[in-house]
Order: C-alpha cells, then sequence, then structure tokens
C-alpha cells in the first residue's frame, strides 16, 4: 500500500505533506471522512434544493414546542444516563464487594436491548393489566385506574427513564476505562494525602473522566435525538416526530430534511461548547498504563448501598425488558421452526459482522490520518464525519438513497451506451446499501473508541518506531495494531450491538425478501402484534448480549495481566 | 488467538463483503415474476400472494418499507425493480400518485370489479379492501348506540374520549374526510372539541384506545374495525379478548348518514419491468376468491360488491362507507396535518 504515486493524489494544501511515506495514509483518511460524509452531504443539498412552505407553520405551532421538549429530553438523559453510567463505573472501579465482578460485565447489558423495544417492554410492564397495577389493585381491591394514581410512563420523564436505561452503558464504558486506567494512580496519590474516596471522586475522578464522560453522553443524546420508534409510541413530541410528520403528512421532504439538519447543528453546538471549555486542559497519558481494578473493600451498610446501586440501572435496562419478552416468547417457542427466523438471523449477524469491520478499518484509517498530520482540515473533517448518528436513520437512509441510486443510473446508462448492457442497480437495493448506511449511522461509535485508544498510546512510539526507519506502514502493523487491539476490539463489538439493533435504514434500503430481526421485529408491532416479535427481539437482545460478553472478558483480561 | 492480525482482519473483512456481494446478486437475479414494494406488513398479503402463485405460476417477491417507499422507487428511477406498490392508507396511495412513481392502468377487469369511488379517476390506483374508522364505546358506561362524527365533540364526553395521535395517517385521514364535509373552519373547531374531550394525552395504537377503555381511563375512543376483530380473536393473548368484550363499535356518521373508511390499495409502478405480470396480480387481487381471502383474514371490508364480510365483522353493524372522493380527501391532508398542530392535539386536554 506504501507504494503509490503520491503527486497523482490529490490533496487539500494544508494537509501537504514532509515526508510522502504518509500520503496514501492521508490519501485513505480524506477518502473516509469523504465517503461519510456524503449522505450528509446529500441531505444538505436536499435541504437546500427546495424551499419549504410550512416553516411558517412550524415556527409558528409545533417548533418551538417540539425544540423545548427534546431539549428537556436530552438534559434529562444527560443527567440521568450520566450519573447511572459515572456512579456505577465508579463503584466497580474503585471498590471491592460482594457481586462486583458479575456487574462489571451485567452493567453492560442493557446496550443490547434496542430503544424501542425498551419503550414497549416498559409499558407492558407498567400499564393497567401488567403485573406492577395488577398486583396494586389485588392489594388495595380496586377495580379501575380512575381510582388510584401511577404515574404515566408515557411521559416525558417516562422516556428520560426508558431511554437512560438502555443508553447509560455508552457512558459507563468510556468512563469506567478512564477510572481503571488513570484513576486508581491519582487516587492513591490523594489518599497518602489523607483525602477520603468522595472527595477523590468529586475533585479528582470526576474532572478527569470529564471527556469521556462528553464522549459516553453524546453518543446517549444522539441516539436519543435520532430516536423515533420510542418517542413516538411513548407519545413524546420531539424535533424528530415533527421532521416525519412534516415528510409523511405534509409531504414535505425537504421541510423535514431542515429540521433534521437543524438538529445537528444544535448537537455540533453542544460538542463544541463543550470541547471549548475544556480546550486547555489535556488529558493525555504519560505511558500506556495498564487497566487496575480497585479494592478497596466495602462492608456493611455501604456494600449492600454499592450492590443496589449497580442492581437498579441493570433491572431497569436490561431486566424489565428480558421478563416481558421471555413472558411472551415462552407462548411462541414454535416459532423457532420458522426457517425466516433463522434467515433472519444470519443477515442480522453478517451485516453487523461487515458494519463493524468496515467501521473499525475506515475509522482506524481517519484517526491514523489526523495522527500523522496533525491536520486541522483532517480534524475538522473527522468531526463532521461522526455526525451521521444524530440524523434520524429513515432521513440518513435518503441520504444515502439518492446519491447510491444516482450513480447506479448514472454507471447503467454509460454502460448502455457503450456496451448495450445494462447493470442495473448495483449498490442501491443491495447489501451495500444497509452496510453503507449503518457504517454512516455507527462511526461515532468506532471513531470514538479508537481516538481514545489512540489518545492512550504516546505518540513518542510512534516517533521511535520511524527514527529507527520504519515507514508509517510498518509502524501501523508493527507498533500500532498490537497496542490498538483493545480499542479495535471494542470499537468491533460497540458497532457490532449496534448494527444489531439498526431498523430504520435497513428497513428503506434493503433488497427484496430480506428481512433482519429488526425488520422481522417491527413487522409485528407496526400492526399493534408487539407480542408476536418477542422471540425475534429476544434473539436481538441475545446476538447483542454475546459481544457484550466477549467485551468484557478481554477488558478483564487486560485487568488481571498488569 | 490473535483475532485482530492484520491477516485475520483481512480474511474476515473479504469473506464478510463476499458473503453481502452474494447476498445482493441472488436476490437481484431471484427477483420474481412480479416484485412488490409494500407498506402493508407481508404477513397481512402473503395468503393472497400465495394463492396467486398456486393459480398462475408465477412468484412474487416483496419488501416491506412503510416510510420513503416512494422516495425509493423515485430515485430508482428506470431501473427500479418494483412492479407494484401495495399501501394502507388513501394518503400514501396519493403521495405515489404525486411523487410521479406509479402510471395508468386500463383494464376492464379491475374497472368491472372495483366500485368507481374505489378507484382513482385517474386510474393510477385501485382500492383493495375498506376499513371504517369508527367509535369504540365503553358497554358499561356508554348507552347510546348511534352517533355522529361532529358529536365526538360536544362537551358530554369531556374527559372520556381516546384516541392515538393526531399526526397518525388513520387519524389524518379522518380530519381530512371532515374539511372536505364541512370546511376547514369547521374542522378546526371540531379537532379542539376532540382535544377538549380527551381524556389523556394520545398515545399508543388503536388497541391501546380499547385497553385504555377497559381500564376505565376513557369511555369512547376512535379506531378502526379491523383490530376489534383481531383482538376479539387473539388466542395467545387471551387478554385481548377482555379489552373487545369491554367494546362495542359504534359507526359514526357525517350528516349524510354515511361513515367515514379509509382503503388499503395497489398502483401499477412507473417503470415495471413485469407489466404484464403485475397487472395479472392487481386483476387476482380484485377478484371473488382475493376479495373472500381479505375479509377473513383480516376482518377487513372487500372492496367487491357481493363479497360477504367475516361474521364477526357482520356483527359491528353494518358500515355504510362514505361516497366523498378519496382523491377530495387525500386533497385535505396536509391542511389537516396542519390543524393538528396548531391546536396542539397531540398535547391532550388544555386544562
Amino acid at each position: 500500500m506504501s507504494a503509490t504515486h503520491p503527486e497523482k493524489v490529490p490533496l487539500p494544501a494544508r494537509i501537504r505533506l514532509r515526508r510522502s511515506s504518509d500520503t496514501p495514509f492521508v490519501a485513505a483518511a480524506v477518502f473516509v471522512g469523504l465517503v461519510v460524509t456524503m449522505p450528509l452531504m446529500a441531505l444538505v443539498w436536499l435541504a437546500l434544493s427546495g424551499t419549504s412552505e410550512n416553516w411558517a407553520h412550524l415556527a409558528g405551532t409545533i417548533l418551538p414546542e417540539a425544540s423545548w421538549t427534546t431539549l428537556l429530553l436530552m438534559a434529562g438523559i444527560a443527567v440521568t444516563a450520566g450519573s447511572m453510567g459515572v456512579v456505577t463505573a465508579w463503584l466497580v472501579a474503585t471498590f471491592e464487594f460482594p457481586g462486583r465482578r458479575v456487574f462489571s460485565w451485567a452493567l453492560v447489558l442493557p446496550l443490547a436491548v434496542p430503544t424501542y423495544i425498551a419503550a414497549y417492554c416498559f409499558v407492558e410492564f407498567l400499564h393497567f393489566a401488567g403485573p406492577v397495577q395488577g398486583t396494586i389493585r389485588a392489594l388495595f381491591g380496586y377495580q379501575t385506574s380512575r381510582e388510584y394514581w401511577f404515574p404515566d410512563i408515557r411521559s416525558l420523564w417516562g422516556a428520560v427513564l426508558i431511554l437512560s436505561s438502555v443508553l447509560y452503558p455508552y457512558v459507563f464504558l468510556t468512563v469506567r476505562m478512564v477510572f481503571l486506567m488513570q484513576g486508581r494512580k491519582a487516587g492513591d496519590v490523594a489518599r497518602t494525602l489523607g483525602a477520603s474516596q468522595a472527595s477523590i471522586f468529586l475533585r479528582i475522578l470526576l474532572p478527569l473522566a470529564r471527556p469521556a464522560i462528553a464522549i459516553g453522553v453524546t453518543l446517549a443524546l444522539m441516539e436519543a435525538v435520532n430516536d423515533i420508534g420510542a418517542v413516538e409510541f411513548l407519545g413524546v413530541r420531539t424535533l424528530t416526530f415533527a421532521v416525519y410528520s412534516t415528510w409523511l403528512n405534509r409531504g414535505d421532504l425537504y421541510g423535514a430534511t431542515q429540521i433534521a439538519l437543524l438538529m445537528l447543528v444544535v448537537i455540533v453546538f453542544l460538542v463544541a461548547v463543550e470541547r471549548f471549555a475544556r480546550r486547555r486542559q489535556r488529558f493525555t497519558l504519560g505511558r500506556a498504563d495498564r487497566p487496575v481494578p480497585g479494592s478497596e473493600r466495602l462492608g456493611g451498610g455501604k456494600a449492600a448501598l454499592a450492590w443496589l446501586a449497580c442492581l437498579m440501572p441493570i433491572l431497569l435496562g436490561f431486566g424489565i425488558p428480558f421478563a416481558v419478552l421471555a413472558d411472551y416468547a415462552v407462548e411462541r417457542l414454535d416459532q423457532l421452526a420458522d426457517p425466516q427466523l433463522w434467515r433472519a438471523l444470519e443477515h442480522t449477524v453478517v451485516l453487523a459482522g461487515t458494519t463493524g469491520l468496515v467501521t473499525i478499518v475506515a475509522s482506524f484509517f481517519l484517526a491514523y490520518g489526523v495522527r500523522l498530520t496533525g491536520s486541522r482540515r483532517l480534524i475538522l473533517l473527522t468531526r463532521f464525519a461522526v455526525l451521521g448518528y444524530a440524523v434520524p436513520g429513515t432521513v440518513l437512509a435518503i441520504g444515502i438513497l439518492i446519491p447510491l441510486a444516482g450513480f447506479d443510473n448514472w454507471v447503467d446508462a454509460h454502460m448502455r451506451a457503450t456496451f448495450n448492457v445494462s447493470t442495473g442497480l448495483l449498490l442501491s437495493g443491495s447489501g451495500f446499501a444497509i452496510v453503507y448506511a449503518c457504517f454512516v449511522r455507527f462511526m461515532a461509535m468506532g471513531h470514538g473508541s479508537l481516538e481514545s485508544g489512540f489518545g492512550k498510546v504516546s505518540p513518542h512510539l510512534d516517533m521511535a518506531a520511524r527514527t529507527l526507519g520504519r515507514t508509517p506502514g510498518a509502524t501501523m502493523i508493527e507498533v500500532l495494531l498490537p497496542l490498538m487491539r483493545p480499542a479495535l476490539l471494542t470499537a468491533f463489538l460497540i458497532v457490532f450491538v449496534d448494527a444489531t439493533k439498526e431498523l430504520s435504514a435497513t428497513i428503506l434500503l434493503r433488497p427484496f425478501d430480506f428481512e433482519t430481526l429488526a425488520t422481522f421485529v417491527y413487522q409485528q408491532t407496526s400492526r399493534s402484534a408487539f407480542e408476536e416479535g418477542a422471540v425475534a427481539a429476544l434473539l436481538i437482545v441475545l446476538v447483542g448480549m454475546l459481544p457484550v460478553a466477549i467485551l468484557n472478558r478481554s477488558i478483564l483480561a487486560e485487568t488481571a495481566r498488569s | 488467538m490473535r483475532p485482530f492480525s492484520p491477516r485475520n482482519l483481512a480474511a474476515g473483512f473479504a469473506a464478510s463483503l463476499s458473503t453481502l456481494a452474494l447476498a445482493g446478486t441472488t436476490t437481484a437475479a431471484n427477483a420474481a415474476d412480479v416484485n412488490i414494494y409494500t407498506s402493508r406488513q407481508p404477513e397481512l398479503i402473503q395468503p393472497l400472494l400465495d394463492a396467486f402463485t398456486e393459480e398462475t405460476g408465477l412468484t412474487t417477491a416483496t419488501i416491506f418499507i412503510d416510510k420513503g417507499l416512494e422516495e425509493r422507487i423515485a430515485a430508482e428511477g428506470a431501473n427500479s425493480p418494483a412492479d407494484l406498490i401495495m399501501t394502507v392508507d388513501i394518503g400514501r396511495l396519493d403521495a405515489a400518485k404525486q411523487a410521479g412513481v406509479v402510471q395508468p392502468v386500463e383494464n376492464d377487469t379491475l374497472e368491472a370489479n372495483i366500485p368507481e369511488n374505489f378507484r382513482d379517476g385517474e386510474k393510477e390506483w385501485f382500492a383493495l379492501t375498506a376499513r371504517g374508522r369508527v367509535v369504540y364505546a365503553s358497554k358499561d358506561r356508554v348507552d347510546v348506540d348511534q352517533i355522529s362524527y361532529e358529536d365526538l365533540a360536544d362537551p358530554k364526553w369531556k374527559g372520556r374520549l381516546c384516541t392515538r395521535s393526531g399526526q397518525h395517517q388513520y387519524n389524518i385521514a379522518l380530519i381530512a374526510a371532515y374539511i372536505a364535509h364541512y370546511g376547514e373552519d369547521a374542522a378546526r373547531d371540531w379537532v379542539e372539541g376532540l382535544r377538549d374531550n380527551l381524556a389523556r394525552r394520545p398515545e399508543g395504537g388503536d388497541r391501546d384506545q380499547a385497553k385504555a377503555i377497559f381500564a376505565g381511563e376513557c369511555d369512547i375512543a376512535i379506531g378502526n374495525t379491523y383490530y376489534v376483530g383481531k383482538m376479539a380473536t387473539n388466542e395467545k393473548e387471551p387478554e385481548q379478548k377482555e379489552w373487545a368484550d369491554a367494546i362495542k363499535v359504534i359507526m359514526p356518521t357525517f350528516d349524510n348518514g354515511l361513515t367515514h373508511v379509509n382503503i388499503s390499495g395497489v398502483s401499477l409502478a412507473k417503470n415495471a419491468p413485469h407489466k404484464d405480470n403485475a397487472v395479472k396480480l392487481m386483476e387476482f387481487l380484485s377478484s371473488d376468491e382475493a376479495q373472500k381471502i381479505y375479509a377473513e383474514l383480516n376482518y377487513e371490508y372487500p372492496v367487491e360488491p357481493g363479497i360477504e364480510t367475516s361474521e364477526l365483522v357482520k356483527s359491528f353493524g353494518e358500515l355504510k362507507p362514505d361516497t366523498i372522493s378519496l382523491d377530495e380527501i387525500a386533497r385535505h391532508r396536509a391542511e389537516a396535518s396542519r390543524i393538528v398542530d396548531e391546536i396542539g392535539y397531540d398535547n391532550g386536554p388544555q386544562s
């Protein structure tokens, strides 16, 4: 890969290089960046190409309210998912208490539960005829719901609780790593100076983990903002809801795209503000530390409290959905004999696996390009590249469909004219389009993991390798890839889990008779028969659990090795 | 083991890509004698497609797409593999027509089988089934057996009405029909009246409204006919039978004494590669045989006159479908959607 013709690769002036051997890698980074941003560009083009007559209406009616709802939802999730993730990460990373080992992997399990499935399950669990209210009525002898007060889970705060319960693992995963790798030493120093664990947490660990918290919370917020399945079911009118009603009910795709892009601008702004606020802080390590789990033993009441604090998020984010799904599934085990279900499982695994691989390879080149050059333009491109996750999935899929189908038709017309053969639709309406969509959507996860992974590898190592005469390619293979293995694995597994759950882009872009587990579930829920999809939903959760288990084994193995 | 050695990575990458490419090409090659893009769940049409294949030997392939169906066909352009578009809701049929992704069909069989008000004047879509948008009322707490759509906004129902989101396509079509009958201003007042009668914020699907009546949260709700049939016969979730048992179906009416119906229908795609086969399937779907399957399968109303509904559907009482043109209803959808926003219907009762 290193022997190419650098002069043939056009590069923006600012990232022209001192060493030509870097060029292929920078070119790869630019290529990846452009491929990932293309759907967004298509959406920008779409938004600009038509004027929407709905803006006056939107601005006067739902936009203020929807924006407020969306902001409240984001704030609620930032606080709830953030504290769930940080507190549990602190507990399992700093202390030793009964069940800590189990919690340290079980806390990731809710990641395997798609938001829309969590919403259905919570409502099933808490509605009038569900087990909770049923018990209340049996205890107090009520007959109808008018005789007692019960909190309505179908509300903004219900949505905050439900979404936080399945999204906090993003925060947990990123923050725990920081606590394990850096927290111990800083904590030990503070302890010898006489600080209490509480003040270490507040004054040292929290500030230390700030970038990690920001990354985790941003991921959670982006997923919350692009979600339509859960919020629609819960009756929470977010901006995404306005995107869909503008598009589908008022036949105004332009206006819908404009709102979607407006949401992006808000997210970009929030992320920029957070980055700006800590612009003078540096969080790098002198050398690559091994993660070390904490060993301060908790006893009695404190241990019980820690145990409860770790159990609650798992019960909410995993326990309730799993119980509800399992309850429906046992009635429908005959579905396991349906070959369609197994084909859907196969499609899901192949898609998720391919997406995972494509995403980590691409993220690696993008991050490596930035590492090699430090180019501001490339960094800017990278910031745009990860935005796909904040766009509502179906809208993003439109941004992929239009350029891909356009390309296919162009190739077809060309081939017809030249060779009199029709190539038809090569890329759109195939597995390629779905992988492309998932790759663009989940680039944020892949890139986040790799960026923080690179952050832990001192640049001195690259410099040493290059001084010893290694090319960028050789440095990558001999030095960086081995060191980056945990980060690569983490990135792959998180993208895999997310791709397993992906629904909205898959459903629009797939070929004939192509079902994944998620589309299988959606078919049932969209005709109000969620329970018929329970077996498939359970399979999604089980497929998602496998990577979660591997993820934890590898992190624990790292821990044990030190 | 080193799962992420460069060699393993490359091998895994290649393997996955080739699997996918394979999946892509085989699917394209297998694209059947008739290719269908459908926003109806395949499960609901598969028995009909199977019957078609049995009768004609022609195979079918489907993709279930609910949002963006027209955009996909438009983007695929001349190379689109789609032959037929099957959708529910007049709004989606009309959207496909407006997007220019369908073509007219001149066909005597279709015109003989499907009454005029159930097909497009420009022959670009044909209805296959109808469903009434009716009132579910509590058997215990509601005495009346007759009601008009207008009545639903009467303050006597204050705090007693439940519906799903006003932006849902079924409610949008109902409000659009109301505009078609009484004009925009009247419709605005009506939606406002409905909002003030709500017992709670609109949420869930139609079945959830029946459930809410069962739970005592409200006394009346707006829903489609076929959900009642599905709940009443749900063997796997017998609790749904209790919901269906808690309600009675009332056929609400406009001034003309007729009830709002929505449709599911079919259109021929503009660049259908298998046009002749596709038209054969359209004919089949409008035939006695297919219409009977529809009626029994999904508790919908066949559009072909003379085909009987299922016993259960008969028990709802006679449905007299509104004769106002579906085209006109479709034209008022954007207006209906705006009214819902302006009134703040989905925010629930304002008190």
